[in-house]
């Protein structure tokens, strides 16, 4: 019996999915529903923008309107990547702007943007409204003026955290004078001053505004000018607060968070001075989102602030809020989903002691909806570790960073192992791990067995042998991304393993002892993988038995790259190395 | 000026690059370091190649792993990688990215440097939170003439200037056996003075909140806490020279 629907209700009923891992699943089904499914995709994420090309994107979904790429590998995020490595915006943005003119939306994460794409995204796409940069590098001020006097609806325009050339403030003027569309403006991450009246005219004439994140320029005064003409915020980034404390300006102030009725997300307060705190007390009932990461302030002043925070869903803060800090945090806030403590210096051996592994227990008791933990400490417990995983089986995303590599139990002086075994098996939803502290090849064999919807895995400074990379190649069966650095395998685990690869968007290896032999051996047996050997040394220095400084594996549709800088080495790329000799074993 | 035989008056992303072209240290030492922290990663390995730090100036064939010399020589110009490589740290490693690390280290430099406006910054500072201030360890770096890698030392270890004057011994005159990773030099037996009288050839100074060099022991010890930077056992015959730029 052969059913078939109309095309038109397949593309009606498909039309109500929104998830892409649901739509890829269903373009399997068969050529109609696959032709159906890609004409009917609006918004499209390419999680590697090496694995596919521009154009094979453009030309399978037409109707595209909104594109999310990302480009260098997670590790880039801490220098791990050399600059020039790769990632580059402009090919993709040259394709879409011939053919998907009707894009409107483009998010580009860990990606290098020039003011050329800046400039081509705003003369190209007539309909433009939101730009999202997130960790990307390589334009300048310039670029976003462009974007700011060109797409005259623009809704959203966010820089987060991106390397800017900061040419000055200049680039906020060029919003059109007329009012604007701007629902969300983020920049926080330039340096230089805008000019405090151009910024106070463009949100009088922003109706629509929702979420305004300032940059450390900003002052206080500036703040609350802001604050009164934009009562209607439900996101607010902060500009700085190093200037010393007058009581006008703190009334003032006082009185304008007080006007923010609807102020749902807190964030900025670079500098924040205690005495500050007092003014947003009034908006501390509406918080559900606070990052107060960036605020060196004494665990007293964090508990009076965070116990009036009752609706708090997501907290990122420093460890300067001791145990004694998170222990308020479990009892006031109930609503607590995302957790996250960072060092408050950079200084391995300065790190607040006040701040222990009891913290984090305390919130995984106190707190039932907790689903995602960051947390950095200088040492834990395998019983920590267990009663988090007992109190909170529901969480999904579990990263910890033991400050010190190697660190063991403290308390037994035993790998952590028992602990994470804890984790990966009480967490069925788990989906995020980073593992830390002392770990031998029988805590990865835990982790391979149980962690079955485990995604993204991160493993430092672990391990004794090739047994840890082949239970994780080997087990984790949801696993699409593995990042390891500083481990001890070698070859072995790899090789056997080939195949893994490609059921995983990317493999990121650093300071292994996986060989160049073993790598040009991996790339003649997997075609449809890019095997990248990044390393300062031209390989014909050194014998093919020795290790590589850096690997990056990823499964790609659109072979070789062409833009490979002269510090990564491929068989395709470089094919005097020739064939190997070196034979599997 | 320092060890490292670069000038002073580069930046830091500058003097790693010059320092990176210019080395004139054997290859087979870099190789050595390079290996020494790579390969032995057992607990213990990583642990002694820990100890010794880079210094600001130092060239990069230091403790740093093999990581940060690649990404100095890609031209990498992001000043958390120099801060990692300058402090000794291993690259990328906490894990904390470029952005924050940079605020860290700003928050830092802002609580260390002094204001022009001396009065209210110090008015500021009694309101806001000293993050050195709430730590129990109080790390200020030691250098010593002729030794490229650095120390790190914590003064409030100690309740007076004998008592850091001889874990100072310690830590420079008294090379471990078995470490490779620093070129201790051998005639530097006698003991170390804290007040020159010229007999060791050394003496022991420090870089205070206004950015003078002095020498060590003039002042109570609690006023040198509360204003000491940074440490430096220089040759006594610099130290004649600065000595005559503070008096």
């Amino acid at each position: 019996m052969n059913l078939r629907l109309p095309s038109k209700v397949l593309e009606h009923i498909i039309s109500f999915i929104d998830s892409n891992e649901d739509r890829n699943s269903v373009s399997l089904v068969c050529k109609s529903w696959f032709e159906t499914e890609r004409k009917t995709r609006k918004r499209v994420f390419v999680g590697n923008c090496y694995a596919i090309t521009p154009a094979a994107v453009a030309r399978r979904f037409p109707e595209m309107r909104s594109l999310t790429l990302k480009g260098k590998p997670h590790f880039a995020d801490y220098n791990l990547v050399p600059d020039g490595w790769g990632g580059y915006a402009w090919p993709w943005i040259e394709a879409m702007a011939k053919k998907s003119p009707s894009l409107e939306e483009i998010r580009l994460k860990r990606m290098v943007v020039t003011d050329e794409c800046l400039e081509l995204i705003a003369a190209s796409f007539k309909d433009f409204k939101v730009l999202v940069l997130t960790s990307c590098e390589g334009f300048s001020t310039d670029g976003i003026a462009a974007i700011a006097a060109t797409c005259r609806n623009l809704r959203v325009l966010e820089l987060r955290e991106c390397i800017v050339e900061d040419l000055g403030g200049d680039w906020l003027s060029y919003f059109p004078e007329t009012s604007t569309s701007l629902v969300s403006l983020d920049f926080s991450c330039l340096d230089s001053e805008v000019k405090l009246s151009d910024l106070e005219r463009l949100v009088s004439r922003s109706p629509d505004l929702k979420s305004l994140k300032l940059n450390p320029a900003v002052t206080v005064d500036g703040l609350e000018s802001l604050l009164r003409r934009a009562p209607q915020l439900t996101e607010l980034g902060t500009g700085s607060f190093s200037a010393e404390l007058k009581p006008e300006a703190f009334s003032k102030l006082s009185e304008a968070f007080t006007n923010c009725k609807q102020l749902k997300c807190l964030s900025g307060l670079w500098d924040v001075l205690p005495e500050y705190l007092p003014a947003l007390y009034s908006v501390c009932p509406g918080l559900t989102s606070l990052n107060l990461s960036y605020a060196t302030v004494r665990m007293p002043d964090l508990v009076e602030l965070l116990r009036r925070c009752s609706k708090l869903q997501k907290l990122w803060v420093m460890d300067l809020i001791e145990d004694k800090g998170l222990e308020t945090v479990a009892s006031c806030c109930k609503e607590l989903r995302e957790l996250r403590v960072f060092p408050s210096v950079p200084d391995l051996d300065a790190t607040n002691v006040a701040l222990t592994e009891q913290g984090l227990v305390f919130v995984s008791q106190g707190c039932p909806k907790l689903e995602s933990v960051l947390y950095f400490c200088v040492q834990f417990t395998n019983a920590a570790l267990i009663t988090i995983a007992r109190n909170r089986p529901n969480i999904k995303c579990f990263r910890l960073c033991v400050i010190e590599p190697f660190a063991p139990d403290y308390k037994t002086n035993e790998p952590l192992d028992k602990g994470f075994k804890a984790i990966a098996e009480r967490c069925k939803y788990l989906q995020r791990l980073s593992v830390s502290g002392l770990l031998t090849d029988k805590a990865f064999k835990y982790i391979a067995k149980h962690a079955k919807k485990v995604r993204m895995l991160s493993v430092a400074f672990a391990g004794d042998s090739d047994l840890m990379l082949h239970h994780l190649l080997s087990g984790c069966e949801s696993l699409k991304k593995l990042e390891i650095r500083d481990c001890p395998f070698g070859d072995t685990a790899l090789l056997e393993n080939a195949s893994k690869l490609e059921t995983m968007r990317s493999l990121w290896l650093s300071s292994c002892f996986v060989s160049f032999g073993a790598c040009k051996l991996l790339s003649q047996k997997m075609p449809r993988l890019n095997v990248e050997v990044i390393d300062e040394h031209p390989p014909e220095t050194r014998p093919e038995s020795s290790p590589v400084e850096r690997i990056y594996i990823y499964r790609t549709v659109a072979g070789p790259r062409l833009d490979m800088p002269e510090f990564v080495w491929t068989i395709h790329k470089n094919p005097e190395i020739g064939v190997s000799h070196l034979a599997i074993k | 000026m320092e060890g490292g035989g670069s000038a002073s008056t580069l930046s830091n992303d500058e003097n790693l690059v010059v320092s990176c072209e210019d080395s004139s240290s054997p290859v087979g030492n870099e190789l050595e370091l390079e290996l020494g922290l790579t390969l032995s990663l057992g607990r213990k390995g990583y642990r002694d190649c820990r100890v010794p730090y880079a210094d600001d100036s130092s060239s990069s064939s230091s403790s740093s792993s093999s990581l940060s010399r690649a990404s100095v020589i890609a031209g990498t110009k992001r000043t958390a990688d120099s801060m990692a490589a300058t402090s000794g740290q291993v690259v990328g490693w906490p894990p904390i990215r470029t952005y924050r690390m940079n605020s860290m280290v700003n928050q830092a430099k802002t609580l260390a440097t002094e204001d022009p406006n001396l009065e209210i910054r110090q008015e500021v500072n009694k309101n806001r939170t000293d993050v050195t201030k709430l730590r129990n360890s109080m790390f200020v770096k030691v250098t010593m003439d002729g030794i490229p890698i650095g120390r790190k030392i914590d003064l409030n270890a100690h309740k007076c200037y004998e008592s850091l004057s001889n874990t100072l011994e310690e830590m420079f005159l008294k090379p471990k056996t078995g470490s490779s990773t620093r070129e201790s030099d051998g005639h530097m037996e006698t003991p170390l003075k804290i007040l020159p009288d010229g007999s060791s050839g050394l003496v022991l100074t420090y870089e205070d909140k206004e950015g003078d060099w002095m020498l060590v022991g003039d002042v109570p010890w609690g006023m040198f806490i509360g204003s000491v930077r940074r440490l430096r056992i220089m040759k006594t015959s610099e130290a004649t020279g600065k000595a005559q730029m503070i008096l």
